[in-house]
């Protein structure tokens, strides 16, 4: 576990902005660009105040267009500056896919190795609540397929700085997924400063029986449903990847060597996605110690409803994920 | 002005159809340096569509013969350091950039000693060292990335140097790329922005095989796209460098000093298909035999002996110098090495992990450090 050297517990959204003024203070080559990010002080009030630090110049409000100022953000960083592209939601970055998918990434090889492409391009991911399909993608495993791009997930207000300072200084382009359902939970962050180096998975529980891997917010679920299942006498080891590229499946194999069993808790839709990839890893890899198939719990097959109830059946929650466990480990 | 509640609107309509004074013709030598930059470019590609015939060159491959002024004309009335960037039809600006033509075959060949490894290809030509940011080959992308790197060179100047803008960046692009969105938003920004971007449009009047006026609304009236975006217009003739030159001039001069975009319409004709597989049915023989008696090279030669008594000997002369230079650069193209297998795995990330190597550049960088 991340040891808090000072006990200040501050939100995930705070913890965000401070690694960006951080990061903005000591380099001038970082902006932040987005919708209502300055003068609004951001739809979800993750940049409140950073426009009177670092003004207009550096903190930007940009029109409705996210495929103009992602590829106006990537020709910046072509020429060495480290822009930060705020999506109101990663659902609104699906008309920027040319410029993030085929521009950012690939920059660095079409050049030859001459024009590398410093970007992060961060903002929420996954179902907020009732917001239906176009508002409700999870990028993750449909952004995951493509070389060239790293992409971070943060759980909590901890992993969230430390993780988005690492993003901001790495040389490639970092596809930072944030969830709007976790931006008001709260966390011990220290004030010394501090990064958290990429593709280094952290156990977030440990446990002896079951291994179960996830990423940012459905962790949630899987802490509740450890929590849950530890009463049926089921111990479960919670592995949180934070990063998705690089993936730290060195860890994961090691624990699931453990436990001989494994859950892969993935907020996107399951078919070819992050969780048929891990599952797929932890097969080859972990073949002779697997007691059971690996289990996989994530969004349903179906655009995400509306309907409070329908949402709620749609999304991995801890039910689902104590349903899958069991069934690893033998104890229907 | 990157704040938006900063800019007075009534700022952002600027007079839009200003007559400029053209600027003056340089000097002979400079005059015959550029029909050099011309003869080297179309002999270029002549030898490309060889080596495509004879299977040297793979993939999509677009000629850049007719339209030659445009990208020396242009090229010449910006500053060394003034980034470039480029659709896929980028040979002739990468040699007009001053890329030597070795490089530029043997990427096309995908050989190591390619200006990008061979791992870019005909669409994708980049050089640091000459601020050519790259061929793009999805149309119209290369638009925004163009907004960019003049947002980023203003941003340098003001922000990080504390002083004054003072590059201009040159943005080109085809008359396919006009309808795309991309290209919409770019100007956009840069009109928002103030961004020192000039948007060249090539128009040859052909999208692959669709005629301007089958592809877009106001084909007769381009200037209506850009003013929508506060952006000033202007045709220039790009079918002669000269022209091109003393028209573009003042309009990337005045860029460079108000730190504004600008959106040129150079009117031009590609005398091949759109790409080597394109037998041209869209349009008759006569149309092309007629573009052709108006060809920037001739225009040029003849103007040269004309008024600068240069006798026909010293134009023979530079096309020998030139077939010369592209041949040593289809073999030393032919000697360069296959990129090794071990290159599938570098510049796909800056850093070492997994199966990821790192990044090195590509000889033609290695050269001119020394």
């Amino acid at each position: 576990m991340t040891v808090a050297t000072k006990e200040r517990v501050i939100e995930f959204r705070d913890a965000l902005r401070e690694a960006m003024s951080e990061e903005m203070r000591v380099d001038k080559r970082v902006f932040l660009l987005g919708e209502e990010v300055a003068q609004y002080n951001g739809a979800y009030k993750v940049s409140k105040g950073m426009l009177d630090e670092f003004g207009p110049r550096r903190f930007i409000d940009t029109p409705i267009s996210e495929s103009g100022f992602s590829g106006m953000a990537i020709g910046a960083a072509m020429r060495g500056l480290r822009p930060i592209v705020e999506f109101m939601s990663w659902s609104f970055s699906l008309v920027a896919a040319d410029p993030i998918l085929n521009n950012a990434p690939k920059m660095l090889y079409m050049s030859g190795g001459q024009f590398g492409c410093p970007i992060v391009f961060r903002g929420n991911d996954g179902a907020g609540g009732q917001l239906a399909s176009t508002h409700s993608w999870c990028v993750e495993s449909l952004y995951a397929n493509v070389p060239g791009l790293k992409m971070a997930i943060p759980y909590d207000a901890y992993d969230a700085k430390g993780l988005l300072k690492t993003a901001i200084r790495d040389d490639n382009p970092v596809f930072f997924l944030e969830s709007e359902r976790l931006l008001s939970t709260k966390g011990h962050v220290p004030e010394e400063e501090y990064t958290i180096e990429f593709g280094k998975a952290l156990i977030r529980r440990e446990g002896t029986d079951c291994t179960i891997i996830s990423f940012g917010r459905p962790l949630h679920f899987c802490l509740e449903a450890a929590e849950e299942l530890a009463k049926e006498g089921i111990s479960c080891e919670v592995v949180d990847g934070r990063t998705i590229r690089p993936l730290d499946i060195e860890t994961m194999i090691t624990s699931v060597k453990k436990t001989n069993a494994c859950v892969v808790v993935d907020q996107s839709w399951p078919f070819a996605s992050v969780g048929s990839e891990i599952a797929s890893q932890i097969h080859r890899y972990c073949f002779d110690d697997l007691d059971n198939h690996v289990h996989r719990v994530h969004s349903d097959d179906v655009p995400t409803p509306y309907a409070y109830n329908l949402e709620q059946a749609y999304l991995p929650n801890s039910h689902k994920i104590c349903e899958a466990v069991r069934s690893a480990t033998y104890n229907i | 002005m990157l704040n938006m509640a900063e800019i007075d609107t009534t700022e952002t309509t600027p007079p839009l159809t200003q007559k400029r004074a053209k600027a003056p013709l340089p000097d002979s030598p400079i005059l015959l340096g550029w029909l050099r930059q011309m003869m080297l470019i179309r002999e270029f590609e002549v030898r490309t569509m060889q080596a495509y015939q004879n299977r040297q060159i793979g993939g999509f491959c677009h000629i850049y013969i007719g339209q030659e002024a445009v990208a020396v004309g242009s090229i010449a009335a910006v500053n060394p350091d003034d980034p470039v960037v480029l659709a896929y039809r980028d040979h002739g600006h990468a040699l007009a950039r001053g890329m030597d033509p070795k490089y530029c075959m043997a990427e096309m060949f995908g050989k190591i000693g390619g200006c990008a490894k061979g791992k870019g290809g005909s669409m994708h030509m980049f050089d640091a060292e000459h601020y050519l940011y790259g061929g793009h080959g999805i149309v119209g992308a290369q638009t925004p990335l163009g907004t960019g790197l003049a947002f980023a060179t203003k941003y340098e100047d003001e922000v990080i140097g504390e002083g004054k803008s003072d590059k201009v960046t040159l943005c080109y692009l085809g008359d396919g790329a006009i309808n795309q969105g991309a290209f919409y938003e770019a100007m956009n920004l840069a009109g928002l922005f103030d961004i020192p971007v000039i948007f060249v449009l090539e128009n040859n009047r052909y999208s692959m095989g669709t005629a301007i006026e089958r592809g877009t609304t106001m084909a007769h009236a381009l200037h209506a796209k850009s003013e929508a975006h506060g952006i000033e217009h202007a045709i220039v003739d790009g079918k002669n460098v000269m022209n091109m030159y003393q028209d573009f001039k003042p309009i990337a001069d005045w860029c460079r000093e108000e730190s504004r975009p600008f959106f040129v319409e150079a009117q031009t004709y590609r005398y091949k298909g759109h790409s080597m597989s394109d037998p041209r049915k869209y349009r008759t023989k006569m149309e092309e035999e007629m573009e052709e008696q108006d060809d920037c090279i001739a225009s040029l030669s003849t103007f040269l002996q004309e008024h600068h008594d240069v006798e026909p000997d010293a134009i023979k002369q530079l096309g020998r110098q030139v077939k010369s230079q592209v041949r040593q650069a289809v073999e030393w193209s032919n000697q360069s090495p296959e990129t090794p297998l071990d290159e599938l795995y570098t510049d796909v990330y800056t850093d070492v992990w997994g199966p990821f190597k790192g990044t090195s550049k590509p000889e033609m960088l290695q050269d001119e450090n020394e």
